[in-house]
């Protein structure tokens, strides 16, 4: 795929590992999952892979990650963890605090 | 609720009608019965105070006691420390929240947010609190909540707007689930808590403070709120000790104690003729003031010991002297206290007012008195408490101290050091109110002599002496001794000395006199006597003398006779003529 020329470079680009927290199909859910997939679209094609953990569901993960508000979206890799809280409507805050553009 | 229905008739006529708020007992010393039963149950309490009030803390005995005590699992929602920190910081008060925790009886969730890690966009809530809470709860099906601090949350998210409409749906939510819940708030400036979260919680309000007075940190608890029942609206002052926390109720224990009609000595016979000839009640408070050096821990001494005598327990906290002092200097005046030490029978605990705050003392009185249960308990001197609080304090203090002994049936004794100089009745009347009898020890002075003279100034309940009776302090202990009352007003020491001594030698004199005059009697009698004998001897030998003499003319009569008698026969007279003849020749 096609490597964005705007990438971070101290960052290892290997591959993304996000995750996104949400409880249950409420809007906010869908609208950040609905942003979150076009941003990575644009800016980590092929190399990025989203996890949607569902906490009504497992509920017990929410403490690994510290989980306090939702939406949350984890940046697992590349280290270091970082998080986004919210609906992600802000794409150019998100790229910056996935660290995909620089600060 | 069972064992609060049990130990309070008052929390028992709460949830008997279901109208009415029903309350949940925190198992906090003392909080529960300034608010009537514990916090109101299936409802939201703000508990809020500056940093190191104690919040936490409270916090957290509320699920511990809940756990272990009522049947009620908890969840601790830790937004400031994390389990091990929480579990380290307590265990020192005897709660093992690891136990708990393993024997699902308490959950800790600790709950992590670091502003600088978090990056905000667009809309969200907290719905990631909400699930873990309700995880939380369905693991240990906790009846009790608590949440530390809630308002981490504003400094961790920056949109007040979200935080504020998510905070009155945790309140609505933690009320359907029927919880018990207890939020913290941090101290703002002017207000309850610094982000007015006090709005959002309408039931209860608790406020927790530190203050600092003469270099001693005192806590306070009020009750600022609490929606649909009576509570005590006082500042309670708490302490946070070995055991947990402690709230003393300045009032709550009331004037309800039973009074006795069991009179004790008060180890000093002629004391107890002053005091209707019985001595005191027991169970009363008994106040002994005066200057220094008038003898009122001798005083204080001596009712310990005729309490050890009959076998009683006693409890001696003495403010000024060590152990080993006071029994040396109990002994120089005939009072040993050490075998009732050795026996057990007397506990001596002997500290400086100043080695910790008011509130402490009180809190160490109350656990020492529960643990040794005395019958008479003295603390020596009260007045030394001025140095940690001030008067009204000390004056709160002592109230419930006074109370406290009461309810338990304790006699107190009290001693009080006032002023070398001013009116002693005045120095002490503040505390003078809570005692029952006070006995004030006064230097009379005069002729160039200061001498103890001791007063009873009140003693409810009894007729007792109005006299100034002088206070000896010998090698056999106390004695007391009248004073002499003359023209010159109250006299004591050698002035008294002087004067019996005078009214000594005047009833010898007289006694003199009076045998003098018996005597002279004696002798007037005797000298009588003998005029008598000699008169009666004189007469006797008169009344011989003329007897003889009677005897002697009887019989030369009779020698007469016969001799006519032959001078007739010779003269053969007339018989007739003999006579007449006879009598003319």
């Amino acid at each position: 795929m096609t490597s964005p020329v705007d990438v971070h470079h101290d960052v290892n680009p290997e591959i993304w590992e996000l995750r996104l927290y949400v409880a249950g199909q409420t809007r906010k859910s869908l609208l950040a999952l609905g942003n979150l997939k076009r941003l990575c679209e644009e800016h980590l094609a092929g190399k990025y892979r989203i996890e949607i953990i569902d906490l009504l569901q497992h509920p017990q993960l929410a403490e690994g990650d510290q989980i306090l508000a939702i939406p949350t979206l984890v940046r697992r890799l590349p280290e270091p963890i970082r998080k986004i809280i919210g609906d992600l409507s802000n794409a150019e805050r998100v790229l910056v605090g996935l660290d995909i553009r620089p600060r | 609720m069972d064992t609060y229905e049990s130990k309070t008739p008052v929390g028992e006529t709460i949830t008997k009608s279901t109208n009415v708020l029903q309350k949940v007992p925190t198992g906090i010393k003392g909080f529960d019965e300034i608010t009537v039963g514990g916090l109101p149950r299936g409802r939201t309490t703000l508990v809020c105070g500056s940093a190191g009030a104690g919040k936490t803390l409270f916090a957290l005995e509320f699920l511990v006691r809940g756990a272990t005590e009522h049947g009620e699992p908890g969840v601790f929602i830790a937004f400031e420390e994390t389990a091990v920190e929480l579990t380290q910081s307590v265990a020192s008060l005897g709660f093992d929240l690891d136990g708990l925790v393993a024997s699902k009886k308490l959950a800790i969730d600790y709950v992590h947010v670091e502003r600088s890690e978090i990056l905000e966009t667009g809309d969200y809530d907290l719905n990631g609190l909400f699930v873990r809470l309700e995880y939380a709860i369905a693991s240990v099906g906790a009846k009790r909540v608590v949440i530390d601090s809630l308002e981490t949350l504003f400094s961790a998210l920056g949109n007040e707007g979200i935080l504020r409409s998510e905070f009155r749906r945790l309140f609505r939510w933690l009320k359907d689930r029927g919880v018990t819940a207890i939020i913290t708030g941090e101290r703002g400036d002017g207000t309850l808590t610094r982000h007015g979260i006090e709005e959002y919680v309408s039931d209860c309000v608790i406020l927790l403070e530190q203050r600092v007075h003469e270099r001693f940190a005192t806590r306070y608890l009020r009750v600022v709120k609490y929606r649909g029942t009576m509570h005590g609206t006082n500042e309670y002052p708490f302490l946070i000790h070995a055991g947990g926390i402690s709230v003393v109720p300045v009032t709550s224990l009331g004037l309800t104690h039973i009074a006795s009609d069991e009179r004790m000595s008060t180890g000093v016979p002629r004391l107890d003729a002053m005091l209707g000839g019985k001595g005191i009640f027991r169970g009363s408070s008994v106040l002994i003031s005066g200057t220094p050096g008038t003898g009122k821990s001798s005083l204080a001494a001596h009712a310990v010991q005729s309490a050890c005598r009959r076998g009683e327990r006693c409890l001696y906290f003495a403010f000024e002297e060590s152990q080993g002092q006071f029994v040396r200097n109990m002994r120089s005046i005939g009072v040993d206290l050490k075998p009732w030490l050795d026996q057990g029978r007397l506990q001596f605990h002997a500290s400086r007012p100043t080695l910790f705050g008011l509130e402490m003392h009180l809190a160490n009185i109350h656990r020492l008195v529960e643990a040794f249960d005395p019958s008479v308990v003295v603390i020596d001197p009260v007045t030394n408490f001025e140095m940690v609080a001030t008067n009204a304090e000390v004056r709160a203090m002592l109230m419930r101290l006074v109370d406290f002994l009461k309810s338990r049936g304790i006699t107190a004794v009290f001693t009080s050091l006032t002023a070398g100089s001013g009116a002693l009745e005045e120095t002490d009347v503040g505390i003078s109110s809570l005692m029952d009898t006070w006995l004030l020890v006064q230097f009379l002075e005069g002729s160039g002599e200061r001498n103890r003279g001791l007063y009873v100034l009140k003693s409810r309940g009894m007729s007792h002496s109005n006299q100034v009776r002088e206070f000896h302090l010998g090698s056999h202990g106390i004695d007391l001794l009248d004073v002499y009352v003359g023209p010159a007003g109250v006299l004591t020491g050698s002035a008294r000395q002087t004067q019996e001594a005078k009214e000594r030698a005047d009833a010898i004199a007289r006694q003199q006199e009076m045998d003098r005059k018996q005597r002279d009697l004696a002798r007037k009698r005797a000298q009588i006597e003998a005029q008598i004998l000699a008169l009666r001897a004189e007469f006797e030998a008169e009344e011989q003398e003329v007897m003889a003499i009677l005897e002697q003319d009887k019989r030369r009569e009779l020698v007469l006779g016969r001799d006519r008698e032959q001078m007739a026969r010779l003269r053969q007279a007339d018989p007739n003529k003999q006579q007449n003849g006879g009598g003319a020749g």
